[in-house]
Formats: structure tokens, C-alpha cells, sequence
């Protein structure tokens, strides 16, 4: 497949790993951004290739992680009435709320279906007039302007039974709270290509100047992430930080100037709860006040109320910031297992527990 | 692929066109029931074995082991591109008795009918069905007709169980696999699963992928003679044989390397994909060894008759795409290990429930 083969090229793959041992002098702790290059590293094994001075933190970038228990709770509660029903991305359906997941809600009646596009979401709610639609609107900035676009048409169509369950967060807000941790020990960041594809890269140039730390623009396929590593390696062995783009085939300085604009049209900054890590301020969207006649929250208010606990023994938040790694977690393996998670990160294949748990049958 | 007969051509016959959708009546006993099997099933299904209509019926068995099992098919949609759940419910059938080595002979099919369901639904169902059977070769022997209300079923419910029988001098069972032995499939893989995906409420997507159902035992009998496996005292060479439905491939391997306690290492190159597949997994994010497949077979094989048992699947028509993949191995016993594209290692492993498209 065009685009896709060539970055997953075996030869292609061999050279960058030896011109980053070349580059690499002494350990390096490198954070991969997003959940999708998480997941691209483990399906390739491109963790296990790379040269032992490198170590990779998976980063907090994926939504199916760091949506806040309390709002798969408030999911699961919508989801049970008779009256709605919830449309959300598939791998949000297995993520363990306090009681149970929405599988569960679906097995006990609940009409919960996936959709791949909150647009086929809108498309449910025009055919069935009756009920009230809701989706849950998660993830960072790349899903966010399709879901902004989704109340756009649905406040332009008329289309009064659609509401959105937003969970919406940002990528400079998250690495602002990593670095102005004291206990989170990176050197450098490879940022999430597709977040960069819609927002640019110019957030990113006051953090790299404020932290002192290179941010690496990077793709998803093992070529991509290789030539980010090398980059930013690159960048700390010669003691620069800049703010490069090593996915230049989709990422711009300025991004996708109209995407940003149907988020700015839909959405406004709020704090927002990182489940495991906590509230980050203004590091998150809500919907404007004029499109509250879309917010799920609000048309059922009685959900506003739902206030939840992690698992006492979930270390995720830690592991998300790269503080400890899972196998430290005492319920790792134990309570906690792919089949009965405690926390997201042991739920999504990239989740880093999930694939601390596989490797370690394998000895490695 | 054998010819398929036209299903549109299948018309009511008279009695059954007062009632042009199942009601309750047609599952309680009387007349409406009895039209139905004598207008509908017994015709299409046409063989002496069903015209004994008795409660249960008699068998001729050839000498050697019986194998015996059972599916039920709840596939929705009914009609999907490549096939139907009729078709779909004899050959998964047909293939579970293969893969035992077994040739197949008389399946029974059980029907559970929701009230609604347009007779001319069933009655191309059936139609295919009959049609299924007989290009594997066997006899639907018996069966029963249940209708439930409406809202307690997806249009239908089909049960085949199956009788086939062993040929004496065969050992294929799952505990066979040992460290050397080959890893084969008999062609692409997922194209069942991505083909049902496409015609989804919520994920419909254009494409010309269609399923890949189909009886193997046509298949099964060529890698056997292959193998060399009927001519004791030759070494039986075929030792796994397991078709690749829920779970893909993976969900296979997974099993063959728990029960035979061995290790099994494939590679991701080596599996054949079609492209459109491929795409689709990519926009999913869904993996392609966890998809799928109606008429794809795994295989393991002793080394030294991998290349003639391959020779073998790749001349038959449900086999043309035939590839080594991989190997079993003494290390990591009961885990999988797939050499990906870039040349890392990653471990397999079975999915954990429901495939579920990626978000991001």
C-alpha cells in the first residue's frame, strides 16, 4: 500500500538504527506523545530494536486512557436510559468505569453503538427522531474538529435530538503538566504528528524555549518514529531544543487553519481531569455556550452529579507520566490483567500495562 | 467456487404464498408448518435420508472413527457480500468436520425463525443452503423449525451439527504440533471479517472485498493425500489442521501453541493479504490476524512434506493462494511471535474480546 509500505521498509528501518547508534552517546529518555505511536512501536517491535541508551516512556496521548473515570461513568448512566442512544468510537466500550464497562450497559439493554464517525452518529439521531443521540465526544485535537463539525451540522440541519458527551483534551497542556512535574524525568518529546496535522507546530515553540527541551514533530509508522527519534537525539546530543517536524509530509507550521477554525467556532478552553494524572487547567475544551443545546451534560443534568474514584490500587496516572513503570504496580498481573483491568492503561493494546503484561510472559 | 445456482429464482410455491413472512404458526406444529417443510425444506434439501421424515433418522456409516460437531450461525446481515448465513452454516460446518481429518457426510440444521422474516428471505436461504451442500458433498439428514416473536431473534438463527467420518491411519488433532513442524495457510486472510464490517450499521464503507466462505474438505482430502497420511505405514505428516474463523489466525495459532505446548513464530511478510483488506484494516486500525475467515484453513505440517502438501493446496481451487508463514518452535512454549514488516519481533496474542476500531 502507497504511503504505508514504505515506511514500514526493513532496510530503510536497519539505516536509521545505525545512524542513531552513530548519533547516541548516552541514555536518553524520549516520551512518545500519542497512543497511536505507542501502538505502532509495540505491533512493529520497534521498542526492542532500538539501542539500550534509549528509553521510550509511553506518553499520555491516548484519549481511551486519559478520559477521567467520572466521565465513563456519566457515559454509562446516559447509556442505560431508555431514551438515548449512545454512539461512541469502538475501543471507548471496553474502558472499565467504577461499576462496569459499556459493553455491560449494551448486555443489559442499553443501545450503545459504534460509530466511526461522530457524522454517522448524526445521521442515527436524524433516523430515529423519537430518541435523543448522544456521542461521546473524546480524544485530543484531531478528533475534535470532526466532532465540532458534528454540532455544527446538527445546530444548521435542525436537529434537536443530538447531544455530545464531551471529553475533549489538549497536547501543550499535557506537556506543560509533565514538565512542571518535579518527579517526571524526560528529555525530549516526540509530539503527536496527527494533533500537529491539525494544529501546526507553532504551540509547540514557547514550551520547547521555556523547558529547554527538543519537541520532535512525529509520525506513526516505524520509519516515522525512527527518523523522530534520530531528530531529537540528534537535538540532545548537540544540547539544542527546537521544535522540528520529522512528519513534514502532513504536518505544517501553521496546521489546518480551517479545522482550527470549526474548534474555536465549537468549543472553548476549560480545565479538565486526566484520569490517573488529575486536573490539568485550561487544558481542555467544552462546548460554547451557544451550542449548550447540544451538551449531553446539561439536557440531563442529573448526570452532573456523578462524582467517582479510581481503583485504589491503579498506579496508571504514574505510569502515564513515566514515573513508574507497571510492572512496580502491585496489582500488576494480579487484580489487573488485559481480561479484568482496574485502569485504561491496561485495557487499549498500546496501553502500557497492557503491553508490559504481554512482553513479560516473554521474558523480556 | 462452484457455480451458484440464481437465488432470485427461487419463487413461492403456492401454499406457503398466502403468508409472505414467517408468523407464529409456522413453528407450531400444525398444517402452516407442515407446508412449510413439505413446500419449502424437504424439496430443496432433496434426498432419501429426509424423505424417511421419521423423528430421527437412520444412518449408513463407512468403517473408521466418527467425528461429530455442532455451530450455530448468527451472522447479521443475512445476505452479505461473498455469501449468506445459509451457505455460511454448512460450510463452517463441513470445515469442522475437516479439520478433524473427517470426510463429511450428513449435517442436521436447526432453525430458529423470528416472526416477520420474509418468506422469500428463507426461501433463497434455504435455497442456497441446499446449494452448499451439495457442493461439499454431503446430505442435510434432519432438522427442525422453530419460530420465536418478534424482537426475540436477528431474522434467523441456523444450527448445522455434522457427522463425518475418519479415515483410519489419520492423527490431525490440535496437541500435534512439535518444534520443526511447518505453519501454512491455505490463502488471503480476513477478507470474511472485513466483508461483514463493510455492510455494518456505523462502519459501512465502499468496497469489493466479499467472503471468502467455502467448504474445504475437497481441500483437506488433496493436503492429505499430499501428506501421505492414508498409506500407513508412512509417517503421518499432517499433525494440525484448524480453520481460521472467530479470532483469525491468531486466535488459532494461539490455541495449536497452548495444547500442544510448543512455540510458534510466523512472518508478517509471508501472510497473504489482499490489499483492499489491508486498507481497510489500516482506516479500521484493526489487526488483520484477528479477522475473520469463512474458507481459510492453518496448517501444520512435518518440514519434510510441507512442500508437497503445498504443492497440493495451491492446485486446488480453495487453496491457490496457499503460503508458508511460519514455524513451530521448543522456545516460549504457548506464546506466538510474528517477525514484522521492519524486522522486530512482536508477540501475538489472542484478542481479548470483541474487535473494537481504534479511535486514534
Amino acid at each position: 500500500m502507497k504511503y504505508i509500505e514504505e515506511y514500514r521498509d526493513a532496510d530503510l528501518t536497519r539505516k536509521l538504527l545505525d545512524d542513531l547508534r552513530r548519533a547516541i552517546t548516552r541514555p536518553w529518555t524520549l516520551m512518545e506523545v500519542c497512543g497511536g505511536q505507542t501502538h505502532s512501536i509495540i505491533k512493529t517491535g520497534l521498542d526492542q530494536m532500538l539501542p539500550e541508551q534509549i528509553a521510550l516512556i509511553h506518553g499520555p496521548g491516548c484519549p481511551v486512557c486519559v478520559t477521567p473515570l467520572e466521565l465513563i461513568d456519566k457515559a454509562i448512566a446516559l447509556a442505560s436510559r431508555p431514551d438515548v442512544i449512545f454512539t461512541s468510537y469502538g475501543d471507548m466500550l471496553r474502558v472499565p468505569g467504577s461499576g462496569r464497562d459499556l459493553f455491560a450497559v449494551k448486555a443489559a439493554g442499553g443501545d450503545v453503538r459504534i460509530v466511526y464517525s461522530p457524522l454517522d452518529a448524526l445521521e442515527i439521531a436524524k433516523a430515529n427522531p423519537q430518541k435523543i443521540v448522544v456521542f461521546f465526544a473524546i480524544g485530543f485535537e484531531t478528533t475534535a474538529p470532526a466532532n465540532a463539525m458534528a454540532v455544527v451540522q446538527a445546530q444548521a440541519q435542525k436537529i434537536p435530538n443530538f447531544a455530545v458527551l464531551v471529553s475533549h483534551v489538549t497536547v501543550p497542556a499535557a506537556i506543560t503538566a509533565l514538565m512542571e512535574s518535579p518527579d517526571v524525568r524526560v528529555d525530549g518529546f516526540l509530539a503527536a504528528g496527527h494533533v500537529c496535522t491539525v494544529m501546526g507546530t507553532w504551540e509547540y515553540e514557547p514550551l520547547a524555549e521555556k523547558y529547554n527541551i527538543p519537541i520532535v514533530v512525529t509520525g506513526f509508522e516505524p520509519v516515522d518514529i525512527l527518523h523522530g527519534i534520530l531528530d531529537c537525539v540528534r537535538a540532545l546530543e548537540a544540547s539544542e531544543h527546537p521544535v522540528s517536524n520529522a512528519y513534514a509530509r502532513a504536518v505544517t507550521r501553521d496546521g489546518n487553519r480551517p479545522a482550527q477554525a470549526v474548534i474555536q467556532r465549537v468549543f472553548e478552553m476549560t480545565d479538565r481531569a486526566w484520569r490517573g494524572i488529575g486536573v490539568i487547567p485550561m487544558s481542555g475544551y467544552k462546548l460554547r455556550p451557544e451550542f449548550a443545546a447540544f451538551d449531553a451534560e446539561l439536557r440531563f443534568p442529573e448526570v452532573q452529579a456523578i462524582e467517582t474514584k479510581e481503583s485504589p490500587l491503579c498506579i496508571s496516572g504514574l505510569v502515564l507520566q513515566g514515573i513508574k513503570k507497571p510492572v512496580e504496580c502491585p496489582a500488576f498481573g494480579k487484580q489487573c490483567t488485559p481480561q479484568t483491568p482496574l485502569g485504561a492503561t491496561m485495557v487499549s493494546s498500546e496501553g502500557a500495562c497492557a503491553a508490559y503484561y504481554r512482553y513479560g510472559r516473554l521474558g523480556k | 467456487m462452484p457455480e451458484k445456482i440464481n437465488l432470485l429464482g427461487w419463487t413461492c410455491p403456492v401454499p406457503l404464498q398466502n403468508y409472505p413472512t414467517i408468523v407464529m404458526g409456522h413453528g407450531a406444529g400444525g398444517k402452516m408448518m407442515s407446508d412449510l417443510i413439505e413446500h419449502l425444506f424437504a424439496p430443496a434439501f432433496d434426498n432419501p435420508l429426509l424423505a424417511q421424515m421419521g423423528d430421527a433418522t437412520a444412518l449408513d456409516l463407512p468403517p473408521g472413527k466418527a467425528a461429530f460437531t455442532t455451530d450455530s450461525f448468527v451472522v447479521s446481515p443475512l445476505f452479505f457480500p461473498g455469501g449468506d448465513i445459509g451457505e455460511l452454516a454448512v460450510n463452517g460446518t463441513v470445515n469442522d468436520l475437516a479439520m478433524r481429518g473427517a470426510k463429511p457426510l450428513y449435517l442436521s440444521a436447526g432453525f430458529i425463525l423470528e416472526e416477520g422474516l420474509a418468506m422469500d428471505d428463507l426461501g433463497r436461504l434455504v435455497t442456497s443452503m441446499a446449494a452448499a451442500a451439495r457442493a461439499a458433498g454431503v446430505q442435510v439428514a434432519t432438522g427442525d423449525t422453530k419460530v420465536v416473536q418478534k424482537g426475540h431473534g436477528d431474522g434467523l438463527y441456523i444450527n448445522t451439527s455434522g457427522i463425518g467420518v475418519i479415515p483410519a491411519g489419520i492423527e490431525i488433532g490440535p496437541e500435534q504440533a512439535r518444534p520443526g513442524d511447518v505453519v501454512l495457510v491455505s490463502g488471503t486472510l480476513g477478507d470474511h471479517g472485513i466483508a461483514i464490517m463493510s455492510v455494518r450499521e456505523g462502519l459501512r464503507f465502499e468496497t469489493e472485498i466479499r467472503s471468502d466462505t467455502a467448504p474445504l474438505n475437497g481441500l483437506v482430502e488433496a493436503m492429505i493425500n499430499a501428506a501421505g497420511g492414508r498409506r500407513p505405514p508412512l509417517p503421518n505428516s499432517l499433525h494440525c489442521l484448524r480453520d481460521a474463523t472467530r479470532g483469525g489466525l491468531s486466535a488459532v495459532l494461539n490455541e495449536l501453541a497452548g495444547v500442544s505446548k510448543v512455540g510458534i513464530e510466523f512472518d508478517e511478510k509471508a501472510v497473504p493479504l489482499r490489499p483492499e483488506v489491508n486498507a481497510a484494516c489500516e482506516m479500521l486500525g484493526l489487526d488483520p490476524f484477528y479477522i475473520a475467515n469463512e474458507g481459510k484453513l492453518v496448517a501444520i505440517v512435518d518440514k519434510g512434506a510441507a512442500e508437497a502438501v503445498l504443492e497440493a493446496m495451491r492446485k486446488h481451487v480453495y487453496g491457490k493462494d496457499a503460503a508458508l508463514i511460519g514455524k513451530v518452535v521448543e522456545a516460549h512454549p504457548g506464546l506466538v511471535t510474528a517477525r514484522t514488516t521492519i524486522g522486530g519481533m512482536r508477540v501475538v496474542d489472542l484478542p481479548a474480546g470483541e474487535l473494537l476500531p481504534r479511535i486514534c
